[in-house]
């Protein structure tokens, strides 16, 4: 029975609910080729990847529009992934905390790989490596941002577009 | 047909918005001679120009911050670099972008505070009008131009390749285009990305 049950545990997908991912207080860590293969699980859906820390503030600032796209497109195939660039030293002093503090719903990954100029280019060539910036792609189509956004609607803006074609 | 209708718009949609999102592309070049400034450095108010410095062999200009944590990170080696090769002719020449109007931190008198806390060797300037960040192009905490002796920018980038780890950097990009330049070669590579913070910008 205890066998069966961790078996259901391990299979679970990691989109199924986002929240139960870190009901434990776990955050999963994973170096560049890690987060793709994490992002290559979401297969056709619309991912939207927002680059951000818990020591930056315009990052922090624009969370909760990502946050509401989560619950807005809940049923449009779209997932809302933020990838932390928190320092590793950091995920149980600030990490953790915070996402326990704010309760978010959108899921969450820390990305920790040193050798940043190695993998920048990977997201996107037009990315200087500012934080927050904002990936959105949807088989092969990608729109990329490196800026702040101040409300739901100019986010929205951008992801609408995605939900159309 | 109304689907393959929604989907053209669509891809004409998503073309448009590509046109649209297209990033501006300002700033010096890896080959770009650099126009000199004029910038008050806070740790003795006096007036800092690339001329200023005299008969150098080359400039690490960097722009960095108080408040930042990777400008934090980086902190001791930039005193690092400047200790050892403002005596061969490439001092460290810092410049602060950021408005204090949005980062409180990043004020005059918090740079003065700073410089002084942590023994910067370096000049520490501050970009108060917020024009030499966009003449340079720079977009991040911390970000390097290292300038030859003729104000030629010639590496563009981080300062290594390990920010939280400095005994992991196993690539000090800036030292070793310091010493290509010593040796009259160029710079390889010449252009690096690394995470930073961004510039704060008067709105």
């Amino acid at each position: 029975m205890h066998l069966l049950l961790s078996l259901f545990i391990a299979v679970v997908p990691i989109w199924s609910d986002p929240p139960a991912e870190r009901a434990n207080g776990e955050i999963k860590v994973v170096d560049f080729k890690g987060l793709q293969k994490h992002l290559d699980q979401y297969g056709d859906k619309t991912l939207v990847i927002n680059f951000w820390a818990t020591w930056c503030v315009p990052c922090v600032r624009e969370l909760p529009y990502f946050e509401q796209a989560t619950e807005y497109y809940a049923d449009q195939g779209v997932e809302v992934i933020l990838v932390s660039l928190d320092f590793s030293k950091q995920i149980e002093t600030r990490l953790k905390p915070f996402l326990a503090k704010h309760e978010l719903k959108s899921h969450v990954v820390l990305l920790d790989d040193p050798d940043a100029n190695a993998w920048i280019d990977k997201v996107s060539p037009e990315w200087s490596g500012a934080i927050p910036a904002t990936l959105i792609r949807k088989n092969g189509v990608e729109a990329f941002y490196e800026k702040s956004f101040h409300s739901f609607d100019e986010l929205k803006e951008i992801i609408q577009p995605f939900i159309k074609s | 047909m109304m689907k393959r209708l929604t989907g053209i718009f669509g891809c004409l949609s998503l073309a448009l918005l590509f046109a649209f999102t297209l990033p501006v592309n300002g700033g010096y070049k890896v080959g770009d001679k650099v126009a000199d400034f004029s910038l008050q450095n806070a740790i003795d108010d006096q007036w800092v120009s690339l001329a200023s410095y005299g008969d150098v062999k080359g400039y690490i200009v960097v722009f960095t911050c108080n408040t930042c944590p990777y400008s934090v990170m980086y902190e001791d080696r930039l005193i690092e670099l400047h200790n050892t090769y403002a005596p061969q002719g490439f001092p460290v020449v810092a410049i602060n972008p950021n408005d204090p109007g949005i980062k409180p931190g990043d004020s005059y008198a918090a740079m003065k505070e700073r410089a002084d806390s942590k023994g910067f060797t370096f000049k520490y300037l501050f970009d108060a009008e917020q024009t030499v960040f966009p003449a340079f192009g720079a977009t991040r905490t911390p970000h390097v131009f290292l300038l030859d002796k003729k104000k030629v920018v010639r590496y563009i980038g981080a300062i290594d390749n390990n920010a939280q780890n400095a005994s992991a950097a196993d690539k000090p990009y800036v030292a070793q285009a310091i010493e290509a330049l010593k040796n009259g070669d160029d710079p390889n590579p010449d252009f690096t990305k690394a995470i930073g913070c961004t510039i704060k910008v008067k709105s």
